[in-house]
């Protein structure tokens, strides 16, 4: 059983009239690969800030290898960031840059040119210690953000969106670098960003936040699959969430049409939300499954096809690898597991939202 | 075919500055150099220069040093703290203060001048006010600290404008970049702040220093006849004794040493150093 090593209790944090944080619990094990993972403005940035030092929670404390370190300043707590835009130190060499941390702490200059040269490989960018910030490519800068941050051996290394500013390709192949770290170095990421993709790809457990509460928590397997709510279906991935009844144990009616299911304990006749992947619905010949309907739009993707199906009243959408063009007529269904069932928000705060992005 | 080269080639609308740089900038210059090296009777001579060595003029040039590196020297103790703490603070009241600054400047620079006279007269607003709280009369007028003031007050925009423009770009990440390596405030200030500020430092310091090498209004209205700085040299030798080229020789050591004082410091920029406001 790992340890606790950072956790959270009963955080508040309001920026004026905002509320930004409401009673924020969380809890972060040790050599764990945690994101928080939720659209702008939904508190994970300030929740980063409030583990640096960077902001002081309202309410709350935080909990830092068993010590309270709510009131020390970030100079003092034994923690690095990686921030957004790297933040690094335009007049300095990238040398100096790395040396920074270890001088501040009088270390000898044998030992921290040991350690320039070890971050250096660790990060793939052996031999550029005497060039200037400014002559590098975004992602070299990022990593260098990086090993500036980790030749300090922080127990804990905190990252604000760090790939963000990098386009899509370097993006993929830092996710793969930063996963390789975290396992050489064996310490604990506390990982920011708006990007499902990122944070299932590369988390251990994943934290959906939104409007300043904890969606959901758990491997990025359970977030996926088994989403706790509308907001956590619709921002994870694609879905199709639908109104639906429960009419008994394992068994669902959805847009008038009944449905096998696995989800059992949601009682007789209950509204329901039906989350169902795009990539879950099969279709078939008209007549052949559940219920029938016309295939309205289609897009290529490459690896699938994206279609919207006109059935039962609802445009479902569907990812396949077969193509349908549109005017086919189709029919739908799902197997059992695939469906998943979830309560309907009690609050206002938990219902899906439209989202830009 | 004429109509058409006329709208693809632009170059043609930098006439009119063109005849301008040529009648006030290119021909004055010329004229300055050739006054310089002849006599009045058109010979050459390098005397007109070499009249530097005479004390007269060397005091005066020393005076003028002394003076614009004193004024320089307390622009900067002024202006740095308060651009620091500026630049730190909310944009919309640091934009207030920065403009109470920089509002003199759309003053005539003369009148700035003589209103300070009034202030610092001996029967002057600033004794009046001294006398009023039983405080001893100051004798400012006529001092090298009445030419000093006097700079100060017309130069200190000049200053603190560069030095704000550096540091608020400099990004609030890259300070607490610094404080998350376990940098102390002081540490911060000194190791991140001061250098990312040289820069618009260095620029404050070209544009107080330079133009108070060459003052001389600020001497004459304040400083009346007693001291003498190089720019009233210069200044009495083409008004009042119409020795022009005297008066050029002298002026163009005063250029040289611009030069050199300007090369100097542009080689301390290095080659990141992005120029601010000029």
């Amino acid at each position: 059983m790992k340890n606790n090593l950072v956790e959270l209790k009963n955080i508040s944090k309001s920026f004026g009239k905002t509320m930004v944080l409401d009673d924020l619990c969380l809890e972060v094990k040790e050599n764990e690969f945690i994101t928080l993972l939720g659209p702008s403005g939904c508190g994970k940035t300030t929740t980063l800030r409030i583990i640096g030092g960077f902001e002081k929670p309202d309410q709350g404390k935080v909990i830092f290898d068993g010590k309270d370190i709510t009131n020390i300043p970030a100079n003092k707590r034994n923690l690095n960031t990686v921030f957004q835009k790297y933040a690094l130190f335009q007049h300095m060499t990238i040398g100096e840059n790395i040396a920074f941390g270890l001088k501040i702490k009088n270390k000898s200059a044998a030992y921290i040119k040991d350690k320039i040269k070890y971050a250096l490989k660790l990060v793939n960018l052996e031999g550029f210690e005497n060039r200037k910030p400014a002559s590098l490519s975004g992602g070299q800068q990022q990593r260098i953000a990086i090993a500036r941050a980790i030749v300090n051996e922080p127990k804990v290394l905190l990252l604000d969106e760090p790939l963000g500013a990098l386009d899509l390709k370097l993006r993929q192949d830092m996710q793969y670098e930063l996963m390789r770290l975290k396992e050489e170095l064996g310490i604990t990421f506390i990982y920011v960003t708006h990007d499902q993709e990122e944070a299932l790809t590369m988390s251990d457990q994943v934290v959906v936040m939104n409007q300043g509460y904890i969606q959901q928590m758990g491997t990025p397997e359970d977030i996926y699959n088994e989403p706790e709510n509308a907001f956590v279906a619709d921002f994870i991935g694609d879905s199709n969430i639908i109104d639906g009844i429960m009419l008994e144990d394992k068994l669902v009616e959805i847009l008038g049409y009944k449905f096998e299911c696995v989800d059992v304990g949601f009682g007789r006749n209950r509204p329901v939300d039906v989350v169902v992947r795009p990539e879950d619905v099969i279709l078939g010949k008209e007549g052949e499954g559940i219920l029938d309907g016309v295939v309205t739009s289609l897009i290529f993707k490459g690896v699938h096809y994206e279609m919207d199906v006109q059935a039962g009243g609802y445009e479902w959408l569907v990812h396949s690898t077969l193509c349908y063009p549109v005017g086919t007529k189709v029919s739908i269904s799902v197997i059992p597991f695939n469906i998943q069932i979830m309560n309907k928000p009690e609050y206002d705060d938990e219902r899906a939202v439209v989202l830009d992005e | 075919m004429r109509g058409r080269w006329f709208l693809m080639n632009r170059k043609w609308l930098a006439t009119p500055y063109a005849i301008w740089a040529l009648g006030f900038i290119v021909l004055p210059l010329i004229m300055v150099i050739y006054y310089g090296v002849t006599n009045g009777a058109g010979e050459f001579t390098c005397s007109n220069v070499m009249a530097i060595t005479d004390p007269i003029h060397y005091k005066a040039f020393g005076n003028s040093v002394l003076i614009a590196l004193g004024s320089t020297l307390i622009c900067l103790i002024i202006a740095y703290p308060l651009a620091y703490i500026l630049s730190q603070s909310e944009k919309r009241g640091a934009g207030t203060v920065i403009m109470i600054f920089v509002l003199p400047m759309w003053i005539n620079f003369l009148l700035r001048v003589l209103a300070l006279q009034m202030i610092l007269s001996n029967t002057g607003i600033l004794n009046a006010i001294l006398k009023f709280f039983g405080l001893p009369v100051q004798r400012i007028m006529y001092t090298k600290g009445a030419i000093l003031i006097g700079m100060v007050y017309d130069y200190i925009p000049f200053m603190i404008l560069p030095i704000y423009n550096v540091m608020s770009k400099i990004d609030k990440d890259v300070l607490e970049a610094a404080q998350d390596l376990g940098a102390t405030a002081f540490t911060t200030f000194k190791r991140i702040i001061v250098p990312l500020s040289l820069p618009g430092v260095l620029s404050g310091i070209i544009m107080v220093f330079i133009p108070s090498l060459s003052e001389f209004v600020v001497a004459d209205i304040l400083g009346g006849s007693k001291i003498l700085l190089f720019g009233n040299v210069i200044e009495q030798e083409f008004n009042v004794l119409n020795n022009w080229n005297l008066g050029s020789g002298l002026s163009i050591v005063l250029m040289i040493f611009i030069f050199i004082s300007m090369a100097i410091m542009n080689r301390n920029e290095g080659e990141e150093g992005e120029a601010m406001l000029w």
